[in-house]
């Protein structure tokens, strides 16, 4: 990236909502089934119906904002926006324009170790659309297409960030955030695979010191961190080579082809919509109670900011260990449950960041699909702080617990991988040893201090690991020394 | 008398008393469609077979020394833009020439619960756009007073089938005057309740803030008793208010003693046909003899109802119909090969020429840059109509006007110029752009024609309104005559 450019990046996050019915009807909100089984006239668009807001999107949506530090709107409504597209049933969609539920927040993420806070525009409530299901690979090479209308009306927030992003590192950091927190008050799952949370950008680049916004472009179809970072820094690249050109950048909407590495024109400014936003006159105005907005407050659960403070104060941690766990809730709660048995957080921590971290990324699982139990974890680490295993076999023992769920405990009975820590029993091996490799004493003697490590090895060797190495440093010392 | 001629509340006693059977009555009314159907056309989908078995039901449960409501076993015509489960709902549009719900609408539900027998389905203007009816792709219906004029609209079939007795009553909705207008023309009793009163879950959208469905009867009497069931909340309509609905028959006191009445000096002044003006002016004397008080007042942002309906409903409207698309139901052009032409094919092919015209004035007044200039505008003069009644109901209980300046036209009259047809409905609209209730009921002749006497009251005020109207329809005769045909 040219140093004489600033990056300029706004995002705008769509989040499904996890409630069982859709926002405006009381068809099924699961994902998968067959197509159209989880239809009804009214997310069909049929003539004559009537749409009746789910209460619990309205709940959501407020707990969103809540959680983006927004400020609820007393008074918000519903508007149509007026498209044709033929996963629409009704050819408009019910969402929120100029009074959305709530505005003015802001999320904060860590950059370079350093604390950055991205302001929040909006959050408003808005109904999914259907899914197109072509007969051929493209929608130009299929003799008809299908419409598969379960998905129509199913709730979702759309939140729109200042642009305040400056690198698409901190796009996804942001990204990554907002999943977090969406999580944490459990109103979305945020499965980018399965279209859960979806991201669209705004980018611009701008010489340095120019003060007006450069023209952006709006990038769609990125459905991972690593996509959504990638396409941002190619099409940073593709604007600054414009602008060094001489040329200009085009307004317009491109797609992210994650297989070629490449953003590619979806369709330019000219042919954009005239959306006839208006007010839907079958949904009345939402009016929202403060009452309703201090109950809901009140039962939010703690943030993962406020989770991360809380480690490194009350658990010593460190900033980046903090982070890295309370980045998923998931995770981090696996981490609270494993303290409940177990009382040393930052040894906990290096293995939930290394072992686990490890393993969950290798086998490509969530932390909730893992096989060991915190309280496998916790007594796992017990056995190393008791000095009945070594760290080392300790890695063992967790491969097998990862594989198996099985209790450590059993795992080194069944496999005598108990460390030998009787002083007398390691002393005789230590002997053995010093005998047999008078060259390796000899250099050790001569100030060759990586003699030592040779013959530690060699009596770990001998015990297949299991000797406390500790005592194996200790009695070696002591002789050789002496 | 014939059964078909009888009233609601009439034929709800002979079948208590059981000297005839609901069989008896549905037949009867069929007897009568066959006699003069070919002539009105108020009919675009009849259920005999469905009707005949409803009848049968509610006869078994006479039989059976059950109690049966007021409802039970009396015939009823609903317009073909309230959705019937698994019968044709077309809104007499070639669009939707093929579509058969998969539901009912809230009303025709509540109506078949009370043991109502649907006959059949009544021809409207398209979409319920226009104040003739001859806007139906199917067939004109025609005026049973008439036959070379016009029965109204939209709801030209309810309120024609009514009129010439092939029904005992039906329903139709009210936009900007469907069901007063049509009433007048047809020399019956036709309510718009206030908005809200009934639900719209399954009324085919028009212009969905002035919709509103209401029942077409013989008398007063009868136009009580279908609120009574109608009316109410639903849970399936958010705009449905929640109001605990009164025994509307109890309203049925002839007394207008102490009551004022407000007569707009707007609505008496250019294009008022002088017949109807003379006959609403003996109504008012009528008023006044009966004890009521009748004065002069002022509603000022009367003219400007009308550019104000013809913003907001067709905006509305443009969005209401989009769905219309040969996507997922109804008609659809097979021969484009792509999907914008489709919808294009689709769309020019399915709609007629004042649907199309009204999604395009309603598209221009919404799109980006006009927005403000009409729709918003338009929003906020609607505001100062409804501020006009609010002050006119801080004096009077209700207002009365012509319900329509004259009485039916003839065919191809005003069809040619969409303007002078949008003046017909001059003295209603106001009151759907205030959500307001109106009564339509017959108040004389002039030249053979029926003249309609409108009647208006507060938000929820149906209660006065059928009290008014019906110390009226007591003192006078009107109601009584009938087309011969
Ligand atoms: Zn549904």
């Amino acid at each position: 990236m040219s140093a004489d450019y600033e990056v300029i990046i706004g995002l705008e996050v769509h989040a499904e909502l996890k409630t069982d019915s859709k926002i405006f009807c009381c068809s099924s909100t699961e994902f998968g089934g067959d197509p159209n089984t989880h239809v009804c006239p009214v997310c069909l668009g049929l003539p004559g119906v009537l749409p009746v807001l789910n209460k619990k999107v309205v709940e959501f949506a407020i707990k969103t904002g809540l959680a983006l530090n927004c400020k609820i709107a007393e008074f918000s409504k519903f508007d149509r926006k007026n498209y044709y597209y033929p996963d629409l049933p009704k050819n408009y969609q019910i969402s929120q324009y100029d009074l959305p539920i709530a505005e003015h927040g802001y999320l904060d993420i860590t950059v370079n170790g350093e604390q950055k806070r991205i302001g929040i525009t909006r959050v408003h409530m808005e109904e999914d659309a259907g899914k197109l299901v072509h007969e051929g690979a493209t929608i130009a090479s299929s003799k008809y297409s299908r419409v598969d209308y379960n998905r129509t009306g199913v709730p979702l927030v759309e939140i729109v960030s200042e642009p305040d992003i400056r690198s698409p590192e901190e796009a996804r950091l942001y990204l990554e955030k907002l999943k977090a927190i969406l999580q944490y008050i459990d109103v979305s799952d945020c499965k980018m695979e399965e279209g859960s949370l979806r991201c669209d950008a705004n980018i611009s680049v701008r010489p340095v010191g120019q003060k007006e916004f450069g023209t952006k472009t709006e990038l769609k179809n990125m459905n991972s961190f690593r996509a959504l970072q990638r396409a941002l820094e190619y099409e940073v690249q593709r604007q600054i080579e414009i602008l060094e050109e001489g040329g200009r950048v085009v307004q317009e909407t491109r797609t992210w082809d994650e297989n070629k590495g490449i953003t590619l024109s979806m369709r330019s400014k000219e042919q954009a919509h005239d959306y006839r936003y208006f007010p839907d006159p079958d949904l009345v105005p939402l009016v929202i109670d403060e009452e309703w907005v201090n109950k809901i407050k009140s039962t939010l659960p703690e943030l993962p900011d406020q989770r991360k403070a809380r480690y490194v104060e009350q658990y010593g941690l460190p900033e980046y260990d903090a982070e890295v766990i309370t980045a998923s809730k998931a995770l981090s709660d696996y981490f609270d449950r494993c303290l409940k048995y177990y009382d040393n957080p930052k040894a906990l921590s290096n293995w939930v960041m290394g072992e686990l971290l490890k393993h969950l990324n290798g086998a490509n699982i969530d932390i909730t699909e893992c096989k060991i139990s915190p309280e496998n974890m916790a007594e796992l680490l017990t056995l190393i702080d008791k000095g009945t295993i070594s760290g080392k076999i300790a890695k063992t023992v967790f491969e097998e617990m990862f594989a198996t769920g099985e209790k450590p405990e059993k795992i080194v009975q069944d496999k005598g991988l108990v460390q030998i820590s009787d002083e007398s029993a390691i002393a005789a091996l230590v002997d053995e040893v010093i005998a047999n490799n008078p060259q390796s004493v000899e250099d050790y003697k001569n100030g060759k201090d990586r003699a030592l490590g040779f013959l530690v090895g060699q009596v770990m060797k001998a015990t297949k690991g299991k000797a406390n190495p500790e005592i194996v440093n200790k009695l070696l010392k002591e002789r050789l020394n002496n | 008398m014939a059964l078909y001629r009888k009233t609601i509340h009439e034929l709800h006693q002979l079948l208590k008393s059981k000297q005839v059977s609901s069989e008896e009555i549905t037949k009867s009314v069929f007897e009568r469609i066959d006699q003069v159907e070919d002539k009105v056309k108020a009919f675009v989908t009849q259920t005999r077979e469905i009707a005949l078995a409803k009848a049968k039901e509610v006869d078994d449960k006479i039989a059976r020394g059950e109690e049966i409501g007021p409802l039970a076993g009396i015939p009823v015509v609903i317009k073909d833009n309230m959705c019937t489960r698994g019968i044709l709902t077309t809104c007499s549009s070639k669009m939707l020439h093929n579509f058969v719900p998969p539901y009912d609408a809230t009303v025709v539900k509540k109506l078949a619960d009370a043991g109502a027998v649907m006959i059949g389905k009544s021809n409207l203007d398209e979409f319920a756009m226009g104040s003739s009816t001859e806007n139906s792709r199917f067939f004109p219906t025609r005026n049973p007073w008439d036959l070379e004029r016009v029965p109204g609209g939209s709801s030209g079939g309810s309120a024609a089938a009514v009129a010439a007795d092939e029904t005992v009553y039906s329903l139709g909705s009210d936009t900007g005057g469907s069901i007063r207008q049509p009433a007048s023309f047809c020399g019956v009793v036709g309510l718009k309740p206030t908005y809200g009163l009934v639900s719209r879950y399954g009324l085919v959208a028009f212009a969905s803030s002035l919709d509103q469905i209401g029942p077409f009867s013989k008398d007063v009497t009868d136009a009580a008793i279908i609120m009574n069931t109608i009316a109410g909340h639903d849970p399936c309509d958010s705009t449905s208010v929640n109001y605990n609905v009164p025994d509307y028959t109890k309203s049925l006191v002839n007394d207008v003693r102490g009551i004022k009445i407000g007569i707009p000096k707007e609505y008496f002044v250019e294009g008022i046909q002088p017949d109807v003006r003379e006959l609403i002016e003996d109504a008012i004397k009528k008023f006044e003899s009966l004890g009521a008080v009748c004065e002069e007042m002022s509603l000022p942002h009367t003219e400007y109802a009308l550019p104000v309906y013809y913003i907001l409903a067709p905006a509305e409207a443009s969005s209401n119909l989009a769905r219309y698309d040969g996507v997922g139901y109804g008609y659809r052009d097979e021969s484009a090969d792509d999907i914008v032409s489709m919808y294009m094919k689709t769309r020019s092919e399915g709609f007629g020429a004042e649907v199309k015209r009204r999604i395009m004035l309603g598209t221009y007044a919404l799109s980006s840059g006009y927005y403000d200039a009409y729709y918003l505008k338009a929003l906020k003069v609607r505001t100062l109509i409804k501020q006009d009644f609010d002050r006119a109901f801080e004096k009077y209980d209700v207002i009365l006007t012509p319900t329509s300046p004259s009485t039916a036209f003839k065919f191809g009259e005003k069809s040619d110029n969409p303007m002078e047809m949008y003046l017909s409905d001059i003295c209603t609209i106001a009151v759907n752009l205030a959500g307001i209730p109106g009564i339509s009921i017959p108040c004389g002749l002039s030249q053979g024609l029926p003249v309609g006497l409108q009647l208006i009251g507060k938000p929820l005020g149906e209660e006065t309104l059928f009290r008014v109207a019906y110390t009226y329809e007591q003192n006078t005769d009107h109601h009584k005559a009938k087309p011969s045909l």
